[in-house]
């Protein structure tokens, strides 16, 4: 199935989506990645204000290229980096702050299918590399937080965008985590590979 | 002559990170027209990507990798001691100019140094060269391939079939996070250090060229169609092409050890050349 999703979406629409499906998003999505789901995570549990609220947005894996012309950025590439480093993060980020979708590329393991399960969210896949791509889709820069303690790649990067994607969902709210069914079954293919 | 250098390396790396070598982008065109879905999805994004970014002028990835150099370089070239402050400075401007995304943390205080610069960075790997000519390679390689390098000592009794499946077992375990379909390098023999530079060294290598010895030219083969058979496919999401090529190169190794090092690279497989001669001028080459 393929779905064009408004954000924010709530409960009921993300239990319609089914692991395969593929989703165009249109709305806000924020760039988090390593040291961002570290520092939001750290700010939460100190009980202190987080610039953006996670549960109304799509966090996105991506450390954007942008340059700024005059008083506005812009932005250049912004494919999605390895979802895989989040792994360490993304239950505790799901679980304090509500986000319903993620976004990266590479998939993710059993913690963060097990976040999506409880809390309702599902993780979707944009096409490692397809920077350019991704960069059309991506109206306007609405803001940046943290940019001058993480730098570029690291910091949080506020996109307005439309019809973000093709986005194929690996992990549904279902229990579903396509890429670790790959896997497995490519571990059982190579095991009976004899040189 | 240093100026012209230092501009000829701003070209090389806009020219690397925006448009993809015609090898590698055949070889995403035959995987596409192979595949069923969800992988067609997948390759027809990244070549509608790769359009794309040669039309805009913009980098086929966000991640323009940490800047490295391949420098052949002719013991009589008349603009040796020029290189090194060319490909600074060169890396410098055209993390500005193209731009590039700065990629270079600082170990201790964690801080991106914002122009691709820094303690051994942009990385140049040197060799001297009969002639009075200089071949200067770039090949910006994304971290997230690069994690996914490997090395191994292996002990000699476990032989070729060892490695293979060692290699055969680190590709599937690796599946979808280097961003396949890739090119996976291997480096065998040597020491710990040698077998990662030639892993490393065997992805400058054109998509279907095979090693000059035939025993591992077919070993390249066999591997390429039992990473292939495992289903894992572009992004992981499963397919048939999970591999473009596999290139391996070899050195003598000490009787005691069997190094074998991975280096992989993503679908992005960015590399280009330019040649320089003693009266400084300077083109493309493949």
């Amino acid at each position: 199935m393929e779905y064009r999703l408004n954000l924010p979406v709530g409960e009921e629409e993300i239990l319609k989506i089914k692991a395969g499906d593929v989703i165009y998003i249109t709305g806000i999505i924020v760039t988090a990645r390593d040291e961002a789901h570290k520092k939001a995570i750290e700010l939460y549990d100190e009980g202190k204000e987080l610039p953006v609220d996670f549960s109304k947005v799509a966090v996105f894996h991506c450390g954007p290229i942008v340059k700024k012309e005059g008083d506005e950025w812009k932005v250049v590439a912004a494919g999605p980096t390895t979802s895989s480093r989040m792994e360490l993060f993304e239950y505790d980020f799901i679980k304090r702050f509500g986000t319903r979708i993620i976004i990266g590329k590479g998939g993710m393991g059993d913690k963060t299918a097990r976040a999506c399960r409880e809390f309702k969210a599902i993780y979707a896949a944009f096409t490692g590399g397809a920077a350019v791509l991704a960069a059309n889709a991506i109206k306007k820069v609405k803001n940046v937080y943290w940019l001058e303690e993480l730098g570029m790649p690291e910091a949080l990067w506020v996109f307005e965008v439309e019809d973000f994607g093709p986005l194929t969902v690996t992990i549904d709210a279902h229990g579903r985590n396509l890429t670790e069914e790959v896997k497995q079954k490519a571990r059982e293919i190579a095991g009976k590979i004899e040189f | 002559m240093k100026d012209k250098l230092v501009d000829a390396i701003v070209d090389l790396m806009a020219d690397a990170v925006i448009d993809l070598p015609k090898d590698v982008e055949d070889a995403l065109k035959k995987a596409m027209e192979n595949e069923e879905e969800p992988a067609k999805t997948q390759l027809m994004a990244i070549l509608k990507n790769i359009e794309l970014a040669r039309q805009q002028k913009k980098p086929m990835c966000q991640d323009t990798g940490t800047p490295t150099f391949y420098v052949k370089v002719g013991v009589n070239f008349p603009y040796r001691n020029l290189i090194k402050d060319a490909i600074i400075e060169g890396v410098r401007k055209a993390t500005k100019e193209v731009p590039l995304r700065p990629n270079a943390v600082d170990i201790l205080s964690g801080k991106n140094s914002r122009d691709n610069t820094g303690r051994f960075i942009p990385y140049i790997n040197w060799e001297l060269v009969d002639g009075d000519e200089c071949i200067i390679t770039v090949m910006p390689k994304g971290g997230g391939s690069e994690n996914m390098s490997t090395l191994k000592m292996l002990k000699p009794g476990v032989g070729l079939k060892g490695v293979k499946k060692f290699v055969l077992e680190w590709m599937v375990e690796a599946a979808g996070n280097p961003c396949p379909p890739t090119v996976v390098g291997v480096g065998i023999g040597g020491g710990a250090d040698i077998a990662m530079k030639l892993a490393k060294k065997a992805l400058l290598r054109k998509v279907g060229e095979r090693h000059e010895e035939k025993e591992i030219a077919e070993m390249e083969e066999e591997l390429l169609k039992a990473i292939n058979s495992t289903g894992i496919g572009a992004m992981g999401l499963g397919g048939k092409t999970t591999v473009m090529d596999v290139h391996i190169e070899i050195a003598h190794r000490h009787p005691a050890s069997l190094p074998v090092a991975i280096a992989v690279q993503c679908w992005a497989n960015r590399r280009k050349s330019i040649k320089i001669d003693r009266e400084g001028r300077i083109w493309n080459i493949d």
